[in-house]
C-alpha cells in the first residue's frame, strides 16, 4: 500500500474510532439518555400544547400544532448536534483526556467530523423518537406528511450545522470556562432569526436579511412544508443549505486551527484549561 | 521473547542515524496577571523554560528532576506537540516538533501523572479508543489489548469494568499500556509514579524497565522522585525555574559536586533544599506547565 492509502485507512479507522467511542458512552450512559429523551418530550409538549389554547378550529389547530412541533424538533435536533461539535474540546477537557487526543495523529477534520457525524446519527434517531411521541400523545393528524422528503431535507441541513457547529467547537478551547455556554448562544440565536415557531416574516425587515444566511430557516420551511402539507423537497430549500454547508465547513475548520494554535500557544490545551 | 505487540503498519519512517531527541535554546514563556498587582494590572511575562538544551541519544532513558513548577511538564507538553515554542527548536528522530506534528505523533506516546480516561468507559474500550487515533482497526486490538493490559499485570477479569471503579495504581497501568499500545519510539513519562502506593510504584517502576529490556523505545522520564530517577535512568537532569543546570550520569553528578546523594547536587547546584517552599513565579509556572 502506497504511503498516502496507509494514511488514509488510518485517518478512516480514526474516524470510526470517536463513532464507536461514543457508541460506548450512550451505552453506558442509557438512563441518563433516556431520562433526557423524556425532558425533551415534555419540553416539547408544553410548546405543542399551545396549540390547543388558542381556541382555533380542530383543522386550524391541529395545522398549528404540526407547524409548532416541527420547530421543536428540528429545536432539538440542531441542539443535539451544536452541543456534541461544541463539546468536542469540553467533554475531553472535564474527562481529562484532552492531551491524549490532540495528541494523537488524527488530523482535526477527522476528529471533528467523526464528532459531527455521530451527532446527525444519534439527533435523527431522537428527532424521529421525539416527533412520533409528540403525535401519539397529542394525536395530530398528519396523513398526507411525506416523511422522506422531510428527513432528506434535515440530513442535508446536516451538512450547514456541521460546519457552523465546528465554528462554535473552538469556544471551549479558547475560553474553557464559558466556551461552551457561548456555543448554546450561537445556537439560540440561529434558532431566533430562523422562524423557529413563527414564520420569519413576523419579524423586523433585518432579521428577516440575517434569516437568509440561517441553514435553520431553510431546513424548518422545507420540512414544515413536508410533514404538514406532504411537499417534496424543494430545490428553492436545497441549494441554500448546499452554498451555506460549501462555505461554513472550510471556515469552520479555518476557525477551529487558528483556535487551536492559539490555545497551544497560550498553554490552555490541557485538562484544566 | 518480547510479549510486546509489534509496531502497526505506519506511514511514517523513522530516520536512522539521527538523536532520538535534540532541543537547542528552547524557550516557553507564559503571561499571566500578577494576582498582588490587582485585576487590571498590565499582564506579566513568567518563563517556562529559558534556553533549554539536551540530546537523548536511541535507546536511552533519560530523567529529568525538578520540582513543581521547574518546567518539566512544558518540556513534555512542548515534545507532545501540545504546546508552540518561542524560540529555540526541538526535533524528535530529526523531525521538528513544531513544523511536522503529524509525524511526531506517531512517533510519540506519554504517560501523566493523572492517567486520564473516559472514566465510564472499560480499560478495554478506552485503550480501544486511544488504538484506533493510531490507526490500529478492530481485528489488530481484539488481540493486541488483552496481550497488554497482560503485560502490564491488569487482572483480565476487570478488563470490562468501569475506570471509575479501578484503584489509582490499576488507572496507571492501564495508561502505560494505552502508552505501549501504540509503539511509541519515544515515550514521554510525566510524573508516572507520583500519587502511587508504594507497592504499585515499584510495579510501575519494574514495568519501565521492562519496556526498556524488550521494546526500541528511548525514555525521557520527569519526576521529582530522586530515588526513581538515580534507578531507572542512564543520565539525570536537573530543571529549576525552566533552566536545565545539568544532563550527566548519576556518578558523574556527584563528582562535580563532589557529594553522595543528588539530593545533595540539588542542593549544590541551586543553593536550595530540594522540597523546599516555592515562591509564587514557581505556582504560576506550575498552573501553565
Amino acid at each position: 500500500m502506497s504511503s498516502y492509502a496507509i494514511e488514509l485507512r488510518n485517518q478512516l479507522v480514526g474516524l470510526a474510532g470517536i463513532v464507536e467511542r461514543n457508541v460506548y458512552l450512550t451505552k453506558r450512559y442509557f438512563l441518563w439518555d433516556l431520562e433526557f429523551m423524556v425532558w425533551t418530550i415534555a419540553n416539547t409538549l408544553t410548546i405543542v400544547f399551545i396549540a390547543r389554547a388558542t381556541g382555533l378550529a380542530a383543522a386550524a389547530e391541529n395545522r398549528l400544532a404540526t407547524n409548532l412541533l416541527v420547530g421543536a424538533v428540528i429545536w432539538a435536533f440542531l441542539g443535539i448536534i451544536f452541543e456534541f461539535v461544541t463539546e468536542t474540546v469540553a467533554w475531553e477537557r472535564w474527562e481529562g483526556t484532552i492531551e491524549y487526543t490532540f495528541m494523537a495523529p488524527i488530523s482535526r477534520p477527522v476528529h471533528l467530523f467523526g464528532m459531527a457525524a455521530f451527532a446527525v446519527l444519534y439527533g435523527l434517531v431522537r428527532a424521529t423518537i421525539l416527533f412520533f411521541a409528540v403525535v401519539a400523545f397529542i394525536g395530530l393528524h398528519i396523513p398526507s406528511a411525506n416523511y422522506g422528503a422531510a428527513l432528506a431535507l434535515l440530513a442535508i441541513a446536516s451538512l450547514s450545522f456541521m460546519g457552523i457547529g465546528i465554528m462554535t467547537s473552538v469556544l471551549p478551547l479558547v475560553s474553557p470556562e464559558k466556551g461552551a455556554q457561548l456555543g448554546f448562544i450561537a445556537q439560540g440565536l440561529m434558532l431566533v432569526v430562523s422562524g423557529v415557531y413563527y414564520p420569519v416574516t413576523v419579524m423586523p425587515e433585518w432579521m428577516q436579511w440575517v434569516s437568509k444566511v440561517s441553514p435553520a430557516t431553510y431546513a424548518l420551511r422545507g420540512d414544515r412544508a413536508s410533514i404538514v402539507s406532504g411537499a417534496g423537497m424543494a430545490w428553492a430549500d436545497v441549494w441554500p443549505l448546499l452554498i451555506i454547508a460549501v462555505a461554513a465547513t472550510p471556515i469552520g475548520l479555518a476557525v477551529f486551527r487558528i483556535g487551536e494554535r492559539y490555545a497551544k500557544r497560550h498553554g490552555k490545551l490541557k485538562r484544566s484549561g | 521473547m518480547s510479549t510486546f505487540v509489534s509496531p502497526h503498519k505506519s506511514s511514517t519512517r523513522l530516520r536512522r542515524n539521527v538523536p532520538a531527541v535534540e532541543v537547542r535554546d528552547l524557550r516557553k514563556t507564559f503571561r499571566r496577571r500578577d494576582r498582588k498587582a490587582g485585576r487590571f494590572a498590565r499582564k506579566r511575562e513568567w518563563p517556562a523554560l529559558s534556553d533549554v538544551t539536551f540530546t537523548i541519544e536511541r535507546g536511552e532513558c533519560v530523567a529529568i528532576l525538578g520540582q513543581n513548577g521547574s518546567g518539566k511538564s512544558t518540556l513534555v507538553r512542548l515534545l507532545s506537540t501540545l504546546l508552540i515554542n518561542d524560540a529555540g527548536e526541538a526535533r524528535i528522530f530529526g523531525h521538528d516538533a513544531f513544523k511536522e506534528e503529524r509525524v511526531i505523533r506517531r512517533l510519540v506516546n506519554r504517560v501523566s501523572v493523572e492517567a486520564s480516561f473516559f472514566k465510564k468507559m472499560s480499560a478495554a474500550e478506552n485503550l480501544s479508543y486511544a488504538a484506533r487515533f493510531y490507526g490500529m482497526g478492530p481485528r489488530q486490538t481484539r488481540e493486541a489489548i488483552p496481550a497488554i493490559l497482560e503485560q502490564v499485570g491488569f487482572p483480565a477479569d476487570r478488563r470490562g469494568e468501569s475506570m471509575e471503579n479501578l484503584s489509582r495504581g490499576m488507572q496507571q497501568k492501564v495508561a502505560l499500556a494505552r502508552a505501549l499500545l501504540t509503539s511509541p519510539v519515544l515515550l514521554l513519562l510525566d510524573e508516572p509514579t507520583t500519587g502511587l502506593d508504594p507497592r504499585s510504584k515499584l510495579e510501575v517502576q519494574d514495568f519501565i524497565r521492562q519496556v526498556r529490556a524488550e521494546h526500541d523505545a528511548t525514555i525521557l522520564l520527569c519526576t521529582h522522585d530522586m530515588g526513581e530517577a538515580e534507578a531507572l535512568a542512564d543520565r539525570v537532569g536537573l530543571l529549576d525555574r525552566g533552566r536545565l543546570l545539568f544532563l550527566e550520569p548519576v556518578e558523574d553528578v556527584k563528582r562535580r559536586f563532589g557529594v553522595q546523594t543528588l539530593e545533595e547536587a540539588f542542593f549544590a547546584a541551586t543553593g536550595r533544599e530540594f522540597e523546599a517552599e516555592h515562591d509564587e513565579d514557581d505556582e504560576i509556572r506550575e498552573v501553565f506547565g
